[in-house]
């Protein structure tokens, strides 16, 4: 469908253009937007795994933040205690988060949809209780911050302030990520989260191996959030896991899924950047009444959520489709109106 | 070992389960009706507890203002129904998930806007007597806990077993489509199911607030969680399931605590593992209904 509608050039100039607008960004805002702008990559990052997890799967997750929680205390105690560089901790975290989610998604071979959540919700619960019992970072609190990445030498051209450095690392990681989604979902293996998704015991039929999608979509989410936990430490300076923090980690997952687009590539990022831009102006609104934006938020989500209920990206694709028909409504009016034997709208 | 001991943390075990048990009662009831997992059930218990608390605080007796709190939630659920969940009537159940995320942050930071941030205190309801059986202390707060809870048991099974309004519930939990045209005003039923449960938890909040120290904003999260793995582990649709595991994983809890020295701070832990063994075992909970599928 997309591909009839937007040439390859036409995309691989749009990709480009977006890439140069990102890359620009730090360049003309501030520190203080440049930290916004980054939390909306490692964001994003968690979102573009849990999509793939129940956008894709359709197995919905409440405990991402867990996963997130995990990558970033493992990169500070790592980088803190350890003494390693930054980009040195990823494959650590990359590997270790998967191992952790293939453990933690195992039950979802029995377990499914609602009762999954819930089990997912438990996993957000109980980490923060784990790192209170077993992390003893700065002053006998469970922070720890590590020392942060620095601009270096040869990067003093684009990037002379450190966290324009943080920054740029932030992109290259989303962007590697992203690539990573884009190609793992047009592949077998996607193909293959969607039958298990639309129809398990159809999926297995032919010769699906429902162990394998479901455990391995599990994994790769929290290999997912388990590096957006990375990046978050190298962008906030901190690791922390309160339960609120947690909880709301995993909450604003779901809703930049959510609100971008389930089941489209580019959903999660729009999704993320699109909630930190909301979170903020919300923020915004009314600056001497901290508390009310919450409100504002979710009341906003919920009104959004009423006018796009398949999200930024499945509306936008809804609309060019209706425009598209229109156009060639006009174009040949007295064409006749057979059914294609291949259905438009099979994305 | 020391029975005495023993039989003290199996009480508070069970008193706290009782209020898990309420709560997992007020889930199961939206889930039952609308099929929808209600995350904001918490804060809409949350809410109602102000609104005790602000009764009682104006000098109302506690019962009194329990019981005016009661009407309203009644009224505040019912009004959720129709204006936030309705338009959603036909989205995917994620959707809905997110829209009911949404409400319970937006009712979280209203009740702190409108009653304000500071910890409040809330009087129990019962007398703080404490009986000495064979040298086990049981306070009257335990006793009136479970005599609420098995209230709230007998009223809904009255209510769903042996009245016309019980029927028509049931039967749009069963089928909407078919009770629609018997009839049955499947739009009020609803409203109807959500009142109700906004008045369960409203009773929980009232329940749980004098257990612990105060009454702040966060005051239900953990109780909600707790009443989440009850629901789970009885069974998303069998309100017997949420009351007998409600008091199971209170029970798990306290014993816990007491016993398990490896698990301190991290009793949470408990409930979760046996959720999860459960569902190994049984998928749709100890009391839920399995579905078959076919391809």
């Amino acid at each position: 469908m997309r591909g009839r509608a937007l040439g390859i050039g036409t995309r691989a100039g749009a990709a480009l253009l977006t890439v140069g607008v990102l890359a620009w960004l730090p360049q003309y805002y501030g520190a203080t937007d440049t930290a916004l702008f980054a939390k909306a990559i490692y964001i994003a990052i968690a979102a573009l795994g849990l999509n793939l997890l129940t956008g894709y799967n359709g197995q919905v997750s409440i405990g991402h933040g867990a996963f997130f929680g995990f990558g970033a205390y493992a990169t500070a105690i790592l980088m803190n205690d350890h003494g390693w560089d930054f980009l040195a901790t990823l494959p650590v975290v990359a590997v270790a988060s998967f191992v952790v989610g293939a453990a933690v998604g195992f039950p979802a071979l029995r377990v499914k949809g609602l009762y999954l959540a819930l089990i997912t919700l438990g996993l957000a619960a109980l980490f923060p209780d784990l790192v209170t019992k077993y992390v003893h970072g700065t002053g006998g609190t469970t922070l720890v911050q590590p020392p942060l990445p620095t601009s270096p030498g040869w990067a003093q051209g684009f990037a002379p302030n450190d966290d324009q450095w943080r920054y740029y690392l932030a992109l290259t990681i989303g962007i590697v990520m992203f690539i990573l989604a884009w190609n793992l979902v047009r592949g077998r293996f996607g193909r293959a989260l969607l039958a298990v998704r639309d129809h398990d015991a159809a999926a297995s039929t032919i010769g699906i191996d429902l162990a394998r999608i479901k455990v391995g979509s599990f994994a790769i989410s929290a290999l997912y959030a388990g590096i957006a936990g990375s990046v978050g430490v190298m962008v906030t300076g901190l690791a922390n896991a309160g339960r609120v923090e947690t909880f709301q980690l995993s909450i604003n997952f779901l809703v930049a899924v959510v609100i971008g687009g389930t089941a489209t590539v580019l959903g999660p990022v729009v999704g993320a950047w699109t909630f930190v831009f909301l979170e903020r102006a919300t923020q915004d609104l009314f600056p001497d009444q901290a508390l009310l934006s919450p409100a504002i938020f979710g009341v906003a989500l919920i009104l959004l959520l009423f006018a796009l209920p398949d999200g930024i990206v499945g509306g936008a694709r809804r609309t060019g489709r209706f425009a598209r028909r229109k156009l060639q409504a006009r174009r040949a009016p007295r064409a006749p109106d057979f059914p294609s034997p291949i259905r438009e709208d099979r994305q | 070992m020391d029975l005495n001991l023993f039989f003290s943390q199996l009480l508070n075990g069970l008193s706290s389960g009782a209020i898990y048990a309420s709560l997992a009662l007020a889930i199961v009831l939206i889930f039952r009706t609308t099929g929808i997992l209600n995350f904001a059930q918490g804060e809409m218990a949350l809410f109602s507890t102000y609104v005790t608390w602000w009764l009682a605080d104006q000098g109302l007796s506690i019962g009194l203002a329990i019981a005016i709190s009661v009407a309203v939630s009644f009224v505040g659920g019912a009004v959720i129904e129709r204006v936030v969940i309705r338009p959603f009537e036909k989205a995917s159940p994620l959707v809905i998930v997110i829209a009911t995320l949404g409400l319970f942050l937006a009712l979280n930071s209203l009740t702190q806007v409108v009653f304000g941030t500071d910890a409040k205190q809330l009087g129990s309801a019962f007398p703080d007597t404490v009986w000495d059986v064979w040298g086990l202390r049981i306070e009257a707060q335990t006793i009136g806990i479970l005599v609420v809870l098995g209230l709230e048991c007998v009223a809904l099974w009255v209510l769903f077993q042996r009245t016309r309004i019980g029927l028509a519930l049931r039967a749009v939990a069963d089928n909407p489509e078919a009770s629609r045209l018997l009839g049955v005003r499947v739009g009020t039923m609803l409203m109807f199911g959500w009142g109700l449960s906004a008045a369960l938890g409203s009773l929980a909040g009232a329940m749980v607030v004098p257990t612990t120290q105060a009454l702040t904003a966060s005051s239900l999260q953990s109780v909600l969680v707790f009443a989440f793995a009850a629901a789970a582990l009885g069974g998303f649709d069998s309100p017997l399931g949420a009351v007998v595991a409600g008091l199971i994983v209170g029970i798990a809890r306290a014993l816990t605590i007491q016993y398990i020295e490896p698990l301190n701070n991290i009793e949470l832990v408990v409930p979760f593992a046996i959720i999860l063994v459960v569902l190994l075992v049984k998928p749709a909970g100890l009391f839920g209904s399995t579905q078959v599928e076919r391809v």
